[in-house]
């Protein structure tokens, strides 16, 4: 544990990594601006939420210095842009995996020294903090690793010289050889970046780390389900983006500390909503740590986000990998496994993805879905035309909004979200007659 | 003119580009009126309101309840609740024409879908993205080009007039392309028409694979221009049918839901002040 960094220390380290300090005042003024706007208007939080708030603040300045201690004693970190770069084996050959995913509107436009403007804003905004010298992580030079999902991604790995982890695009036999083989690959490349090899034990350890990380996201998912959810949407959210940056044992114990209020705030049936509302599943795009418009829209218009289907949600912490085994290669094969069963619109066909939205729409009472697509997904935003199919047969009613990390269309969708709330209200008064 | 005791309510859409408010009486509109929104839209939302009842001779306090609907909605402070826009269009419209199905709506800056059940309830609805491409806006706009106010558009053409296809969606680039159209000596009735066409094209596709059914009722400032509206029967392959004041239903509708529901609802302002922006 390191002492916290004063304000002044900070920017001395800013500096040391060579950042643009101005530019990063700017960023960091846009994302402060931005939480209050989208968080901090709610009244009935609970009070752990502090340290997340508190995460979701040092993400660009303690955990950074947290990085570079780990570094500057020989430890390892690896960037990365993708929940299918396996922890667990990174974790074991004492390598930081950290998602450098960028949630900022701000950064988007700083991306057009390299990238064209009509791609995927994640990748823009990622990329346009890298190259306006506002990321404290490119920053640290550490090792790039990038995955194939998606074209904008690929093609960017290509532009800037990041090696890549092959996702087939497909889930047959032969594509599951292909993924388990990436797998052994990349364990290899651990183990080449550390010097540390990945063995039976430390594999073991990570792996239960990894799991009590998900399991402790997967209670606070669990609280989604009550009738007067004791977290609100946007709070959880938060919890999962911070989830993805912040140390892990500080996590677990954060996260704890929040699923114990929790507890008591379902006995005593304490919402964090104010009334009752629509309640809705968020499918669709990842929200990285930063961007939460659409969550924000949606609560703010009576409706009650009680599960997200997405990469900063359902799909990062639903499975789990088994504990019980002996060797090196059966964790390895049993963790590509784990990974190989998430459902990314960059598989054809994706069946899996239906059936678990299926399920999540009947687990947490869902009486609605909301398909929150960042622009120029194209996977996910074709898929959501064949998921509609699924869910008008049962009944269930969708509104889909493609959007980017801009603020200014926030009322736009804050008119649709209201529609579609009074539609379902009057449905529902019409089937009470 | 107060007229008996029966209770008045009050509807205000406070859109992009123009407020409009109506007062309702016994079913019976009172008053209504429609102007700019301007630079300061809360306030001149408030000026229309009190112009509205000053027309009747009415006070504030003669109106038992407010609905406020629009892009403004959230930040009319007389309203005693506010709601979409989506509702309200829904609901004016099904008071004039109860066979309505499809509700179209073209303002200054939206464009929207609505679909009705048999009862005129909104079952589902499309609205545009934040780009204002097929919508008031952009007629307003290539309409100056071509050096014509939007005011004196169905002066311009007549149905007999030929048509040249506008394929640019974007207002800055059919911009370009209205202009070489008229450095090739295309006449401006027929690019107009071009631009009414385009406009009704894009308002069909977005309905996507949603079937527009009849009755439709095109409503909003656009559904003025009668260029529009044929080119939009034409498009969708149905005559459309137009409210005798096809600007007003936002606030027709806001003013009978304000009717039916006098008691206070479940509204975007009780929902902590987390519907404004600071």
């Amino acid at each position: 544990m390191i002492k916290r960094l004063t304000q002044s220390e900070l920017r001395e380290m800013w500096t040391g990594l060579g950042m643009n300090l101005e530019l990063h005042d700017q960023l960091l003024e846009s994302n402060n601006r931005i939480f209050k706007k989208t968080h901090l208007w709610q009244k009935k939080r609970p009070a752990a939420m502090a340290l997340f708030d508190r995460a979701l603040h040092d993400s660009h300045g303690q955990r950074v210095a947290e990085i570079l201690d780990y570094r500057n004693n020989g430890g390892k970190s690896v960037g990365t842009f993708c929940i299918y770069v396996p922890d667990e084996i990174a974790l074991a050959a004492s390598v930081l995996a950290i998602p450098l995913c960028g949630g900022s509107g701000w950064s988007v436009d700083y991306a057009d020294k390299m990238l064209p403007r009509d791609i995927c804003p994640l990748v823009r905004s990622t990329f346009g903090m890298a190259l306006s010298g506002t990321c404290p992580y490119k920053t640290l030079k550490e090792h790039p690793l990038g995955e194939t999902t998606c074209d904008a991604k690929k093609k960017t790995w290509d532009l800037f010289g990041i090696p890549s982890m092959e996702v087939p695009q497909k889930k047959n036999k032969e594509d599951k050889v292909l993924w388990i083989s990436e797998v052994k690959k990349f364990t290899g490349d651990m183990e080449k970046i550390s010097g540390v090899k990945v063995t039976a034990d430390n594999l073991r350890e990570s792996i239960k780390k990894c799991n009590q990380k998900r399991a402790v996201l997967q209670k606070i998912s669990e609280y989604r389900k009550l009738r007067k959810p004791p977290i609100s949407g946007l709070d959880a959210l938060l919890v999962s983006q911070v989830a993805l940056n912040m140390d892990i044992d500080n996590f677990i114990n954060a996260g704890n500390e929040l699923i114990a209020e929790l507890a008591t705030r379902a006995d005593k049936g304490i919402s964090a909503y104010d009334k009752d509302g629509v309640r809705v599943l968020f499918a669709g795009t990842p929200s990285p740590m930063g961007y939460a418009k659409v969550h924000w829209a949606a609560e703010t218009s009576g409706l009650q986000v009680v599960a997200d289907e997405s990469c900063t949600g359902i799909r990062y912490y639903r499975d789990q990998v088994p504990e019980d085994l002996d060797t090196v290669d059966e964790m390895v094969e049993a963790i590509a496994e784990r990974y190989f069963k998430i459902d990314c619109p960059c598989f054809s066909p994706n069946t899996e993805r239906f059936d678990n939205i299926s399920n999540v729409i009947e687990e947490f009472h869902a009486e609605a879905v909301i398909h929150n697509i960042l622009q120029f997904c194209h996977g996910f935003n074709v898929e959501a035309g064949a998921l509609d199919g699924m869910l008008k047969d049962n009944g269930i009613p969708s509104l889909k909004i493609v959007c980017d990390y801009s603020e200014e269309d926030g009322e736009q969708i804050k008119v649709r979200m209201e529609a579609f709330r009074e539609i379902i209200e009057s449905n529902r008064n019409q089937e009470a007659e | 003119m107060r007229k008996g005791n029966s209770t008045v309510t009050c509807g205000v859409d406070i859109g992009a580009r123009s407020i409009e408010v109506v007062l309702l009486q016994n079913q019976e509109i009172l008053s209504s009126l429609i102007e700019d929104t301007g630079t300061a839209p809360s306030e001149n939302g408030e000026t229309a309101f009190r112009n509205a009842l000053e027309a009747v001779n009415l006070n504030p306090s003669d109106v038992s309840s407010i609905v406020s609907t629009g892009y403004g909605r959230n930040y009319f402070k007389p309203a005693h609740r506010s709601v979409s826009e989506i509702l309200c269009h829904a609901r004016g419209v099904s008071a004039i024409f109860p066979t309505a199905r499809t509700v179209v709506d073209i303002g200054g800056q939206d464009s929207k879908l609505i679909e009705l059940d048999e009862n005129g309830r909104p079952i589902d609805f499309v609205m545009n993205d934040r780009c204002a491409a097929g919508t008031g806006k952009f007629i307003e706009m290539t309409g100056s080009v071509l050096g014509i106010p939007v005011l004196e558009m169905n002066d311009i053409i007549s149905p007999e007039d030929g048509r040249v296809d506008i394929s640019s969606m974007c207002a800055v680039f059919a911009e370009s392309e209205i202009v070489g159209l008229l450095h090739r000596g295309c006449e401006v009735s027929a690019i107009l028409n071009g631009i009414f066409h385009a406009v009704a094209k894009r308002t069909v596709s977005m309905a996507g694979r949603t079937q527009i059914v009849r009755d439709i009722v095109f409503t909003g400032g656009v559904a003025k221009i009668a260029g529009v509206r044929s080119a939009f029967a034409k498009e969708a392959g149905f005559q459309v049918l137009v409210p005798p004041e096809p600007q007003i239903t936002g606030a027709l509708g806001a003013a009978i839901i304000a009717a039916e529901r006098c008691e206070p609802a479940l509204s975007i302002n009780s929902i902590g002040n987390g519907g404004k922006l600071d």
